[in-house]
């Protein structure tokens, strides 16, 4: 594995906890892997499993969905549907081939800037151990 | 002159060209609005004659079935070219189909598994001056718009013979549809599902169970029954077939327009019913769904966005 292997994670932020933690880590300084690239949404809710397989898709090493606790959805209910849909997805992205460490779900709350570092960190280096996305060697047609 | 029709097969079991036939007397009145120049199952052509023919000669090609091998390829390309119109006809052309779940596998993957112990089939042959070959057996199954242009889309497995009809009654129209419809209705089968009504507004389940489990009551909603039926993600068209025959949806009409993964959307859908925050609870009542890809790209998966598993 070359050292130089940066991992892309696509992380998919609830506008009213994790997006507000990253923004807190942000202004507390706390420095962290760059390699997340941070698409805000309302609630994780809003995760379309559609645009998770997309970003794999398109060459994402990992996906995070960061939302608020149980209990502290801003619409009651929406991160237990991202619950619900993540357990299932991430048989689905098993038999796809897809290791169960590439997609991960957080519950993190807007106080907890210091957690978004250590998710984030932690999941780089365990996709650093992963290494690159298997790239299809099945052969397409001509 | 009446205008000219052809009908092909790739990778697919035959029921599309049963679900012609199937139009019963009506094929009598296709069989006099048009003139089929090539249908090997039922005719005898010869893919000479398809080339002698000159290019766009036919109006329209109903191909059926996904690209699996190179001898698949080579006909639909033929027939593209020999067409004004090409039409995927039945969810294996539309989508990958049923075929397409060997994209979990490889050829190498298949071919172990198919031949282990028996006499695996030799591409080329060569005996006394004589040679025969076999076409190129493809790692992936494809859907038939990823190798040719597909000008419409007939869902089903099979279509159904309304389906067809209003097909035909469309293409044979003065007026033609923009390129890429579907020719089915463009809403969720629950529409056309004569339980509808008892479906709940809310709807929440505690457990999925599989068919062979139950005798499902003939009036209620299959889904509010726990069975995990996909008529909410699945385009409507077969008038409810099977809910009607007391078996939940498969997804054979695919998505409708809004979606671009059947699967993903299908999974979004019953995941969010389960009735239970907890995450081991979540995991128990998904047990009864041992098999994700087979359930919810069982008609899809070379389309979605995925298209395969990946392997070494």
């Amino acid at each position: 594995m070359p050292e130089t292997f940066e991992p892309k994670i696509v992380a998919f932020f609830c506008n009213w906890c994790t997006y507000l933690a990253a923004d807190l880590a942000g202004t507390s300084r706390i420095k962290y892997a760059p390699n997340t690239r941070v698409v805000r949404v309302m609630c994780s809710g809003r995760v379309d499993p559609q645009f998770i397989l997309d970003a794999f898709a398109k060459g994402a090493d990992g996906v995070l969905i960061g939302g608020c606790h149980p209990g502290d959805c801003h619409y009651q209910e929406g991160n237990y549907k991202a619950l619900r849909r993540f357990v299932l997805l991430k048989r689905l992205v098993k038999q796809m081939g897809i290791e169960e460490a590439r997609l991960r779900l957080e519950w993190i709350s807007a106080a907890e800037g210091e957690r978004v570092k250590t998710v984030v960190n932690d999941m780089v280096e365990k996709l650093r151990v992963l290494g690159p996305r298997v790239p299809v060697r099945q052969k397409e047609v001509a | 002159m009446k205008p000219k029709v052809a009908f092909y097969w790739c990778a697919s079991c035959g029921g599309c060209e049963e679900a012609v036939v199937d139009l019963d007397e009506k094929i009598l009145d296709v069989a006099n609005a048009v003139d089929i120049v090539f249908w090997p199952v039922a005719l005898d052509f010869k893919e000479h004659d398809v080339e002698a023919m000159p290019d766009g000669s036919i109006l329209a090609s109903f191909i059926n079935g996904a690209i699996r091998n190179s001898d698949q390829l080579k006909m639909a390309k033929l027939l593209r070219a020999k067409s004004q119109v090409v039409v995927a006809f039945g969810v294996c052309a539309q989508l990958g189909g049923i075929p397409g779940l060997a994209n979990l596998s490889d050829a190498k993957g298949i071919f172990a598994e198919v031949f282990a112990d028996g006499v695996a089939p030799v591409r080329f042959y060569k005996d006394n001056g004589h040679s025969l070959s076999l076409p190129e057996f493809f790692d992936t199954v494809v859907a038939l718009d990823r190798v040719i242009d597909v000008d419409y889309y007939v869902p089903g497995c099979p279509p159904t013979p309304k389906i067809i009809g209003d097909a035909l009654g469309v293409l044979l129209g003065s007026t033609l549809p923009p390129k890429g419809t579907v020719l089915a209705p463009d809403q969720a089968l629950c529409e056309q599902c004569p339980r509808k009504d008892t479906r709940p507004e809310k709807l929440l389940l505690k457990e999925f169970k599989r068919v062979h489990q139950v005798v499902a009551d003939q009036q209620t909603c299959l889904l509010a029954q726990g069975l995990a039926c996909l008529g909410p993600g699945t385009r409507a068209g077969c008038e409810a077939m099977c809910p009607r025959g007391n078996m939940p949806c498969t997804g054979c009409f695919g998505p409708t327009s809004r979606v671009r993964d059947f699967g993903a959307k299908a999974l979004s859908s019953l995941a969010s019913i389960i009735d239970s925050d907890d995450e081991g609870e979540i995991a128990r009542v998904l047990d009864a769904l041992p098999d994700p890809a087979g359930t919810f790209y069982r008609y899809s998966l070379p389309s979605s966005l995925l298209g395969r598993r990946r392997m070494e």
